[in-house]
This record gives structure tokens, C-alpha cells and sequence, in this order.
């Protein structure tokens, strides 16, 4: 099972590097919104009378995860349509390998992608220290394999590309712009100020706000957050390994 | 069982909704040959095939598979097949030798023993010199042998080929049977809409709308015909029929338009028909049965797949 998680998590590494429209779209796509975002908001929206930049650092990781796990999740649908998910699913692997090396994959992109922009904190303002940033990374990785196991639940029941583009609009890009990574909730419309706790984004960008800027005010408590990322991230993981164990007719398709 | 038998099927049947795509399916496959199914598109044979792949849950009937049960061990038994699909499994972004290293390590190969039967398997796929190309760079005949040298990896017991020739030249086609071939002791069932290469197979079984219409040795199958198959096309066919048989008391069938005779001297008909008729016939010929015919015989139906025909014929074309 081990060797089988290390063959797809390594396929996930391997086919990311060799794509390198993908990979440069991957690496520049946050520092580009991050530079547009805090360059136009810079003297018209401080959050909690932080600068911008700053208060968008953090949303920038987020966003870097659940991106990353987006595209490399659709893989899933092209891996169905071409034919390789057949012939791994026809292997003798557990199905929840298959699951845990995709997964793993993603997850694995989005932290390392994360990090090299965590290199450009203090550039934005944002004081690092070692702890902060093994903190940090801890909670990204978690954040990462929410997000991507979420993402692999979803692209695994979809059978086109157009169709997860669709939900990515629809579900995941709002999960993102109401989890308070582009700008605060806490004074919300009272509708929105409430859907911001069932998004469990909520809890991965609050508990990134926690580890790496301290004291922040308007998001759950740390503990809070974090057991709501760890929960997230649970609940996606194991919503990706049952997916990915129901055989059905469809596969036949 | 007997251990002299790699599959067995008995009851077999599936349904997409209210479709029926197998109805009431069996046979059985000795260990050591290769058994093939052949059918036209729709006819069953690639839902037969992805029972068989485990790739969907039976849903009536049984199937047992190198001794094991396919109902209950179907993780057991992909430990033991290899499976090439119609649609290429091979990651074309990778080269041949990290398609065939990620295909062992899935297959729970690992270390020396995965490196040396690699290098065994391009050395028999003749892939050697291409093993540091990424698969996008090859050719489809080559790329099946990718498929195949990575699904003998682990030295399956059974080999599944869904139309597995499928866009190969002749000569790709050759190779690929010529691999499988070199494969001591191994099994091989597939599935194909192509004539000639059913004709590969020990053992046929031909699928039509879901059920096995007719199974046997190739050559048995189209002695079991008869002698000779006269067709003859003609506008007004089946009043040409009526006249032929009532002037020689040849009685003959029209199907898709045409009209065939079957029997062991048709070919005396010939010159009378063409004396006496000869201004009615567009067309005229004599053979010896075919697996079309064979097919004909047993469905009444031509047996016509997606692949463009040379010259569009008038008059119905059925598909199944």
C-alpha cells in the first residue's frame, strides 16, 4: 500500500514539474493578485487598521492551497477520461491508496507552493520568526490536505472538467471569499457573518492568522480554529476514501 | 474447478437502468489460451470485459476467476491480471521506463526485482531503446506495447484486452500478438469488432444484444456454415430470390438488401444465374464463409461496426 501512495504521490510531483506553463501559472498567479490586490487597496481598506498587504499575506496562502488542490485535482477527471485511472483501478491497490496518494500529491504542491511565497512575508510586512513559521507550516499542511481532499472528493464523482469548473465557482470560490482571506467577516450582513461558521475555510485561514500574525482580532479563538481545520481536513479526507471505494456502474462508462 | 480452467461464467447478466447489456452470459476459459469475444459495438462484450477487469460490481450471475470468486475477491484477483483498455492506461507525460516503474509499484513490485523485470519487459516489448522517451513521443503501436510490457510486470496469470488493436496498423497488431503469444502458460481474453483478428483466438464466442450466439474454434464456426456463400446484389432482391429458387430450387435468404445462397456447390449456380438473370445482378459473389457469416447465420444480421465503410450501400443497415 505504502509503495503504491509513494508511486501516485510521486506521478503528482513529477507531472506538476514537468508542466511548465502550470508551474509558472502556479508560482506567479498569488504573488500577482497579491501585488494588484494590496497595490489598489493599499490606502483604502485597512482591516483592523492593518495594512492591506499585510492582512492579504495570509488570505494569499489560503488561496494558494485551494488552488493548488483545484488543479490538481481536475487531474482526476482527465486521469478517468484518458484511461490511467482505469488501469490503476484495475491494479491491486486499496482503493484508499489511491485516494491518500492524490491527496497527499495536492497537498503536497499547495505546502510547497505556499512556502515560496511565505518567503516574500517580510516584503508584505509580516514579521517571521522560526516558530511562527513551523506553526505556520503545520497549519497549511493541514489546510492543504482539506482542501485537496475536498477537491478530490469532488472532481472523483465529476465526469467533465466544465462541470468541476462550474463547482469551483459555485462552492469553492465562495468558501474562499467568505472566509475572511480577502477581507473581514465579523461586520458582515448578518446572513453572511453567520455562513462564515459552518465555512470550514473560516477555521484554516483564522488558525493562519493565529500562527503567523499573532494576536488577530474577528476570527475564532486558535484552538478553535484549529480543531475546526483538523476537522475539516478529517472529514474531506474521509469523504475522498469512501468516494474512491464505491464501485459502480458509472465506472463503466 | 479444475485447475485447467481460468474462467467460468454462469447466469451472467447486467443492466444500465432498463437496459439490458448481458443477458443470461456463460462460458468457460482453459488455462493457456486465448479466448476472444467478438461482437459488434453495443453488443455487450465491453461490459463483459469490465465484469471481467473488476472494474463494476456483478450484478447477477457468477464468475469465477483463477479459482477466486469475483463477487467476493476482487481485490485477490487484480493481484493476478493484467489489463490493457481500449483507451490507452499509460501516463503519456512520463517516459516508457517511469510508466512501466510506477505501473510495478502499483502492482506491489518493488527495489531490484521491479528494475530487472522492467528491463525484462522492454527487452521482450523491443522497447529498450525507447525507454527514456515519454510516452506522448511514441506511436500508437508502440504505446500499446508500453501498455502490455507494464501490465506482464508482476507475471499475471490472465491477461484482459478490451479492443486492444484498436487504431494499430497490421504490422503493430502482429507485434502485439506476437508479445502476448511469447508469454508462456499465460491466458488471454479479449474483446474486438475486427474479423481477422478474432480469428487469433482458440476459442470464440460471438456476442450479439447482450447474448453469446455462438462459440467455438474460429475455423469450426465457419465450417459449421457450410461450403460456400454466393451473394448477390440486385435492386428488386427479393423477387430475384422467389425466381431463383423456383427456376433452380435454391432457396436463399436476403439480408441487408442482398441476396445469399449457402450450400456445398453453389458454385455451379453461378453461370445459370448469370445466363438467366445476369441483367438483374449489380453484383455477384462467391467465398467461403467468413466470421461474418458465421454471424449472419446466427443473428440474421450483418454484422457492421463504426468503422467507415468503403462504399456507402443503399438500402437498411441495421445496428445493434
Amino acid at each position: 500500500m505504502s509503495r503504491a501512495v509513494l508511486a501516485l504521490w510521486h506521478r503528482e510531483i513529477v507531472r506538476f514539474l514537468r508542466d511548465r506553463p502550470r508551474l509558472t501559472g502556479s508560482l506567479l498567479q498569488p504573488i500577482v493578485l497579491w501585488l494588484l490586490f494590496s497595490g489598489a487597496l493599499h490606502g483604502s481598506f485597512k482591516p483592523g487598521g492593518m495594512d492591506y498587504g499585510e492582512y492579504f499575506f495570509v488570505g494569499t496562502l489560503a488561496m494558494i492551497t485551494l488552488f493548488t488542490a483545484i488543479f490538481a485535482t481536475i487531474t482526476v477527471i482527465e486521469d478517468r477520461k484518458e484511461g490511467f485511472l482505469q488501469g490503476v483501478l484495475v491494479s491491486p491497490v486499496p482503493r484508499a491508496a489511491i485516494a491518500l496518494g492524490k491527496i497527499l500529491g495536492g497537498a503536497t504542491l499547495g505546502l510547497g507552493l505556499a512556502v515560496v511565497f511565505l518567503a516574500l512575508a517580510p516584503l508584505a510586512g509580516v514579521p517571521l520568526s522560526l516558530p511562527k513559521v513551523a506553526e505556520g507550516l503545520a497549519v497549511l499542511a493541514l489546510l492543504a490536505v482539506a482542501v485537496t481532499g475536498l477537491g478530490f472528493s469532488l472532481a472523483w464523482v465529476m465526469d467533465s472538467t466544465a462541470g468541476y469548473h462550474g463547482i469551483m465557482m459555485l462552492v469553492l470560490m465562495p468558501m474562499l471569499l467568505l472566509s475572511g482571506a480577502f477581507f473581514p467577516m465579523e461586520s458582515a450582513h448578518p446572513v453572511l457573518a453567520w455562513v462564515r461558521f459552518v465555512n470550514p475555510m473560516t477555521y484554516g485561514v483564522g488558525a493562519l492568522r493565529h500562527a503567523l500574525q499573532g494576536e488577530v482580532t474577528g476570527v475564532p479563538s486558535y484552538a478553535v480554529c484549529l480543531l475546526g481545520t483538523a476537522v475539516f481536513a478529517a472529514a474531506t479526507f474521509a469523504l475522498g476514501t469512501f468516494v474512491v471505494g464505491r464501485r459502480s456502474a458509472r465506472d463503466a462508462t | 474447478m479444475s485447475d485447467a480452467v481460468a474462467v467460468t461464467a454462469a447466469g451472467l447478466r447486467f443492466a444500465y437502468g432498463d437496459r439490458e447489456a448481458l443477458r443470461d452470459v456463460a462460458f468457460a476459459v482453459r488455462r493457456g489460451t486465448v479466448h476472444g469475444f467478438l461482437g459488434p459495438n453495443g453488443s455487450g462484450k465491453s461490459t463483459l470485459f469490465k465484469l471481467l477487469s473488476t472494474l463494476v460490481p456483478l450484478q447477477q450471475g457468477s464468475v469465477t476467476m483463477l479459482g477466486l470468486d469475483l463477487a467476493r475477491q476482487a481485490a485477490a484477483i487484480r493481484a493476478r491480471i493484467g489489463v490493457v483498455f481500449q483507451s490507452p492506461a499509460v501516463d503519456k507525460k512520463l517516459t516508457v521506463r517511469e510508466n512501466l516503474r510506477y505501473g510495478g509499484l502499483l502492482l506491489g513490485l518493488s527495489g531490484r526485482d521491479l528494475g530487472a523485470r522492467i528491463d525484462q519487459m522492454l527487452a521482450a516489448a523491443s522497447l529498450a531503446d525507447r525507454a527514456r522517451d515519454r510516452v506522448e513521443e511514441l506511436s500508437g503501436g508502440l504505446r500499446r506495447r508500453v501498455e502490455i510490457a507494464k501490465c506482464m510486470l508482476a507475471r499475471p496469470d490472465l491477461v484482459l484486452l478490451d479492443e486492444a488493436s484498436t487504431g494499430l496498423d497490421p504490422a503493430a497488431r502482429r507485434d502485439m500478438w506476437t508479445l502476448l503469444k511469447s508469454q508462456p502458460g499465460l491466458t488471454v481474453l479479449f474483446t474486438t469488432h475486427l474479423m481477422d483478428e478474432a480469428a487469433e483466438a482458440d476459442q470464440l464466442l460471438l456476442l450479439d444484444d447482450g447474448a453469446i450466439v455462438a462459440a467455438g474454434r474460429p475455423k469450426d464456426l465457419m465450417r459449421e456454415v457450410g461450403g460456400q456463400v454466393l451473394d448477390i446484389e440486385a435492386p428488386d432482391a427479393d423477387a430475384l430470390a422467389r425466381e431463383i429458387e423456383q427456376a433452380f430450387g435454391s432457396a436463399g435468404a436476403v439480408v441487408d438488401g442482398a441476396l445469399r445462397i449457402e450450400g456445398e456447390r453453389v458454385h455451379e449456380l453461378v453461370p445459370k444465374v448469370m445466363e438467366r438473370f445476369g441483367d438483374r445482378v449489380q453484383r455477384l459473389q462467391l467465398g467461403h464463409p467468413s466470421l461474418q457469416d458465421v454471424f449472419l447465420k446466427k443473428t440474421g444480421k450483418r454484422f457492421v461496426t463504426t468503422a467507415p465503410e468503403p462504399a456507402p450501400k443503399k438500402g437498411r443497415r441495421r445496428r445493434s
